[in-house]
């Protein structure tokens, strides 16, 4: 009696995208934390409804500068977390480590304008009403996704300067990527709903 | 692929097999004692502590519903007052659904899915443990508040403006906010093991076609959880800022609104219900298939009634807001949507009785918990078919009849398939067959006390009595039904105490259950009872439903390495081997992240700085979680 | 003989419910007005469909059950393609035949749900019932603000004409709901919603918030009212009419402890200076059945008890207690009782 077996030994050890386990943990975070945005989104809409005006009397528009200036440099972050992703599937250690460098200097630039938001562009507080605080929840929601991956790539460009360096560490730096791109994408919704829908709303 | 032909002889292939496993059994170990249970990466012993913990709750809240029935046996009764009785009837329905229900399922997917799709571990195994200490340190908050007298007191839904800062001073909701915060966590990290082992982890030849019926139950389990719960974290999040830094998503006055509340609940709250029936749903699937000696009748319009089911279960959440006044066309949508969600659940049930009809039934302990089941929760779903009529609703809706349709579907069609479960797969986890006749005389109690202990509360909503309230007048006609409804609830805990007392008599006098004690028809049968820390010695590989009733032996899988913790990855529809991937072992940094949080989620009971604390801690643990080990055995070293 | 003793229990609780609809213990299925009687009506429908369907399901698993044959068959993959076409039937045509009862019961329950939402066009009588934690405070309305009533716990109706209760919340969320009239309608601080209820025989309807609303929502009962219009009439215009100030006897010096003592700051009672409004309207106190929301009869025993001793009738209740000697408490309530 003998056993019939399939042999795997020869498959590697190491894959990238939708083939690689991490890939989908994260596409998993990103349908968890976009559907927290969006429901977030959804409680802005709702409220709109109990206000004649938008935002409410007493509070001005939201100022378009530092917010725009926010997305503008989101979007150009998106250059070099791609130079990244190609490079990660390359192994290019140095290269990479650089790249990290470069995006945590990017989120750092995307969290000033964020609090600038949060200081002037509002114009209200979280506890002036209910307005206040949808656009602070917003913003600080979108802000905190900012501040974990940013700290990510701090903590990856750590990893990759110091060692040892696995080649998994390859991968995360690539699902790091995918996961910015979440952050960038949501960005657009979320600023098209605080800073342009209240003069078209 | 090669799939080569080894030779013949059995001797050298079980002296290889020996080999095989010993090299296995050390590279999976834990290390041993406390160090071990605390830092453990095996799917089996942090699904069995998920489960006796979520049992342990289980019975806490049970402990409370029979104090309700105390108080409630004759009217007017000053047993318990008021206050305490709102913190009782809070605590047991958020025990019950946070606590119990909900881990309760999921840690038997985390058990059981692994070793259905024939793999060795869970994708994400730290996360895993990760996940349990998370859940139990929101379960010790709870209720060490609770024996504080500080225990939340406004319902397991905590409708605002009660809940709210100006009418519920304190901390109560707060801790009850933050409950939801922690068993919300688990329950996502649990769903996303869960998504991500079943779609990426299965056996080669195990398409998707080929999932057992209780894999497919809670994959759609794990999506439902992944977008019900957001709901309910924004949710619980707002409540918690409103109280704690003065904000006004649900404060009138300011242009907040007490039904944003109720929409935002309710949206994760009506998914809730059927995140805990669709696993049980898939208890039932296996348990009839191996006792009717037959596979399932219709298993595709079965997976397509449990997509059905997912799906539509999202579109339901308003017929909990009907008494609050919506216009005419929103109530006709979801008064059709909720009818609608009928149909797949009774396919379902039609499929189980064809497979009963069409098979060889043996009636055994776990088959009884089925039927029961099947009984139990036809009514109970007729009972919701009514409640979904808008003019109905409007009288039975917040009444007694409301508590007696759930706790049919909740008990009746969650809990009963749920013990039939445990009977079931206890030999497996334990390596002992349970006692026959004290399954079935559980079984029996169990069915008599639920029946007598809810369906006169059918009677007392329509009578005009409505829920959560402490006590009633002597001539409000309510004295029967509930007179009745108390002596239900003693045999009812004789019938669990009897359940208790089979599993106990099992773990020290259950007769040795060998490998496929019930003639089961799915992979976790075809390995020893209990299973080896790796599962399998050579992962299976399958070509239909049913593996262990084919006739033909199928070939394993070999060229894994044994001195690592490697597993095969696969493609997620047809699962053709695509790599191998290298799992982490035990670590202390999930109990440490786990306690990072833990002290975060507190300290914002208290003050808004408690999210920073916890932030700044989280970020420690996480390093350490991430950061690489040197010397540790690890993937290949990059150039 | 299993299956017997299983058939039994499934029967039995539908024989109770039988029963005690006929007992008429419940108000649900005891409709007094148009609207509770078109809900009962479509209720029953879908009663006795639910019990041909659980019977005939039950019936079916206990039947396959009987029959099973106890042959040591191994279990296997394949089958005999002829059951199978059996199966496929049966299932089919059960699927069918729910997808219609479902499509019958949601149709009906459409209907129902428009003609509840058509009734009271003619004239309806205005009611404004604002939920407080943990009483009723009524309001009839009228377009002559000095014709208006305020009242607490107890609304009169005329038999057969609509009444338009409009619901709010000064506080949290209530529920109003008179069972034997209509279904319930919440009251949502920052939302008003409204229903239309009838009443087509006279009577006194039990109510109760039905909405978790704190520590004392299982005290909060209303009573409805219905009297012949005439009647109707005469009690409305008798609550229209303003108290007037003992002058003397015992009655003149509860007036004094009223006025003296913290009462007017929460209560009023027109046509004296007490103008309080944080607790109900106690200007026509002597001619209500109950008192705290249904909690106790409205004697002079139980009226003195609340007023000294709230917290042990009702506890957690808002009205503070009060310590009057035993003849300035007499003085008081001879006062009261003449507030009829």
């Amino acid at each position: 009696m003998s056993r019939q077996v399939l042999d795997v030994s020869a498959l590697p050890t190491i894959a990238y995208g939708p083939r690689a386990t991490i890939w989908w943990g994260v596409l998993g975070l990103i349908a968890i934390e976009g559907t927290v945005l969006a429901i977030v989104g959804v409680a802005y809409l709702y409220l709109r409804q109990n206000f004649v005006a938008w935002p409410p009397e007493g509070t001005p528009l939201p100022a378009l500068g530092a917010a725009t200036a926010d997305l503008a440099v989101l979007l150009a972050s998106l250059v070099p977390m791609a130079a990244i992703d190609w490079l990660s599937r390359r192994e290019r250690r140095r290269l990479v480590a650089i790249g990290l460098g470069v995006m945590v200097l990017f989120g750092l630039a995307s969290l000033g304008l964020r609090a600038l938001q949060f200081a002037a562009a509002l114009g209200c507080r979280w506890d002036s009403h209910a307005y206040g605080s949808v656009v602070w929840t917003l913003l600080g929601m979108h802000a905190a996704h900012v501040l974990t991956s940013t700290f990510e790539n701090a903590l990856l460009m750590a990893v990759l300067l110091i060692g040892p360096v696995e080649r998994k560490d390859f991968v995360d730096a690539h699902v790091n990527a995918f996961y910015w791109y979440f952050i960038v994408a949501i960005w657009v919704p979320t600023y098209a709903l605080v800073y342009l829908a209240p003069r078209w709303l | 692929m090669p799939v080569r032909r080894v030779g013949a002889p059995t001797t050298g292939e079980a002296a290889r097999e020996a080999l095989d496993r010993a090299a296995l059994a050390r590279a999976w170990a834990t290390p041993p004692g406390w160090l071990g249970w605390l830092t453990s990466a095996n799917h089996k012993s942090v699904a069995l502590r998920y489960i006796v913990t979520a049992f342990g709750f289980f019975a806490l809240g049970g402990v409370l519903a029979a104090l309700m029935r105390l108080q409630l046996a004759h009217p007017e009764s000053r047993l318990i007052g008021p206050d305490l009785y709102n913190q009782i009837f809070t605590m047991h329905g958020s025990t019950m659904m946070f606590l119990f229900a909900v881990p309760v399922m999921e840690a038997m997917g985390i058990y059981l899915v692994p070793l259905m799709i024939g793999t060795r571990n869970v994708a994400f195994p730290r996360m895993n443990n990760f996940g349990y200490w998370i859940y139990l340190a929101g379960g010790l908050m709870l209720w060490t508040s609770f024996v504080l007298n500080i225990g939340p007191d406004t319902g397991w839904f905590a409708y605002v403006p009660l809940s709210g800062p100006a009418y519920a001073p304190g901390k109560r909701v707060d801790i009850w906010a933050q409950l939801i915060t922690f068993t919300e966590v688990a329950a996502l990290v649990a769903a996303v093991e869960i998504v991500v082992t079943t779609l990426k982890m299965r056996c080669p030849g195990m398409s998707l076609n080929r999932m057992p019926l209780l894999v497919w139950a809670m994959l759609i389990t794990a999506f439902m959880v992944i977008f019900a719960m957001p709901a309910i974290m924004a949710a619980s999040t707002m409540l918690a800022m409103d109280r704690l830094v003065d904000t006004h998503f649900f404060n009138p006055a300011e242009g907040g609104d007490a039904l944003l509340w109720q929409h935002l609940f309710w949206f994760f709250g009506h998914p809730e219900v059927y995140i805990i029936f669709i696993p049980a749903t898939g208890f039932v699937s296996m348990i009839v298939s191996t006792f009717a000696r037959r596979q399932i009748f219709g298993y595709p319009a079965m997976v397509l009634a449990l997509i059905a089911t997912g799906f539509l279960g999202f579109s339901l959440w308003v017929h909990h807001m009907f008494a609050t006044g919506l216009p005419m066309l929103g109530e006709s949508f979801f008064t059709a949507a909720s009818m609608m969600i009928a149909i797949p659940s009774g396919l379902q049930v039609f499929c189980w009785l064809a497979t009963l009809r069409g098979g060889r039934v043996v009636v055994r302990a776990p088959l009884l918990f089925a039927l029961g089941f099947i009984a139990l929760f036809v009514l109970g779903g007729l009972t919701g078919v009514m409640l979904a009529a808008v003019p109905f609703d409007l009288q039975a809706h917040d009444t007694y009849f409301v508590v007696a349709h759930f706790h049919y579907v909740l008990i009746g069609g969650a809990l009963f398939p749920l013990l039939g479960a445990i009977l079931f797969w206890l030999p497996k986890m334990c390596g002992r067959l349970p006692n026959e006749r004290l399954g079935r005389w559980s079984f029996w109690v169990l069915f008599v006390g639920f029946n007598v202990t809810f369906f006169p509360m059918h009677l007392l909503g329509l009578g005009g009595m409505p829920r959560r309230v402490y006590t009633y007048a002597t001539d409000a006609g309510f004295a029967t039904g509930n007179a009745a409804a108390s002596v239900g609830a003693v045999i009812l805990t004789a019938g669990v105490l009897l359940f208790a007392a089979n599993i106990a008599w099992t773990l020290r006098r259950g007769a040795p259950a060998g490998d496929n004690p019930w003639g089961g028809e799915t992979l976790e049968w075809a390995t020893s009872s209990p299973p080896p820390i790796y599962n399998f010695a050579y992962l299976p590989t399958v070509d239909g439903q049913a593996p262990l009733w084919s006739p033909h032996e199928r070939p394993v899988v070999t060229g894994l390495r044994t001195d690592v913790r490697e597993i095969l990855i696969t493609d997620a529809i047809d699962a053709t081997p695509d790599h191998r991937q290298r799992l982490d072992g035990a670590s202390i940094w999930p109990l440490l992240t786990a306690m990072a949080g833990t002290a975060g989620i507190v300290t914002a009971l208290f003050t808004p700085w408690g999210v920073t604390i916890g932030a700044l801690l989280l970020l420690v643990t996480l390093t350490g979680w991430f950061w690489p080990r040197a010397g540790h055995d690890h993937a290949e070293q990059a150039p | 003989m299993r299956a017997c003793v299983v058939a039994i229990r499934r029967l039995a609780p539908i024989v109770v419910v039988a029963c005690a609809a006929c007992s008429g213990r419940m108000p649900a299925l005891d409709p007094s007005g148009p609207q509770a009687a078109r809900i009962a009506t479509w209720w029953w429908i879908a009663f006795w469909v639910s019990v041909v369907v659980l019977a005939l399901v039950l019936a079916f698993l206990l039947h396959t059950l009987a029959r099973r044959r106890i042959a040591a068959a191994p279990a296997s993959a394949t089958h005999d393609p002829r059951v199978e076409r059996r199966l496929v039937i049966g299932v089919s045509a059960a699927v069918g035949l729910s997808a219609v009862t479902l499509l019958v019961l949601l149709v009906s329950s459409i209907a129902t749900g428009r003609a509840l939402h058509d009734f009271g066009g003619a004239d309806p009588l205005t009611v404004q019932v604002t939920g407080r934690q943990w009483w009723w405070d009524v309001e009839y309305w009228d377009p002559v603000p000095s014709q208006r009533v305020r009242t607490a716990n107890e609304i009169h109706i005329p038999v057969g004409r609509p009444v338009l209760v409009k619901t709010r919340s000064s506080d949290v969320i209530h529920s109003f709901w008179v069972p034997g009239l209509h279904g319930k309608k919440d009251n949502i601080p920052g939302h008003g919603s409204s229903l239309v209820l009838q009443a087509d025989r006279a009577g006194t309807f039990a109510g109760r918030c039905a909405e978790f609303c704190g520590v004392q929502h299982a005290h909060m009962q209303l009573l409805v009212i219905a009297e012949p219009p005439e009647v109707f009439e005469a009690w409305l215009q008798g609550q229209r009419t303003s108290a007037k100030a003992p002058t003397e006897g015992p009655a003149r010096r509860g007036f004094e402890v009223f006025m003296s003592g913290p009462c007017a700051l929460c209560h009023t009672v027109l046509g004296t200076p007490a103008g309080g409004r944080t607790g109900p309207d106690l200007t026509h106190l002597a001619s209500r059945r109950t008192l705290a929301a249904g909690t106790v009869p409205n004697t002079p025993g139980h009226l003195a008890g609340w007023i000294i001793d709230p917290q042990g009738v009702k506890p957690g209740a808002q009205m503070p207690a009060n310590s009057f000697d035993a003849d300035d408490l007499s003085a008081l309530l001879a006062f009261l009782g003449g507030l009829s």
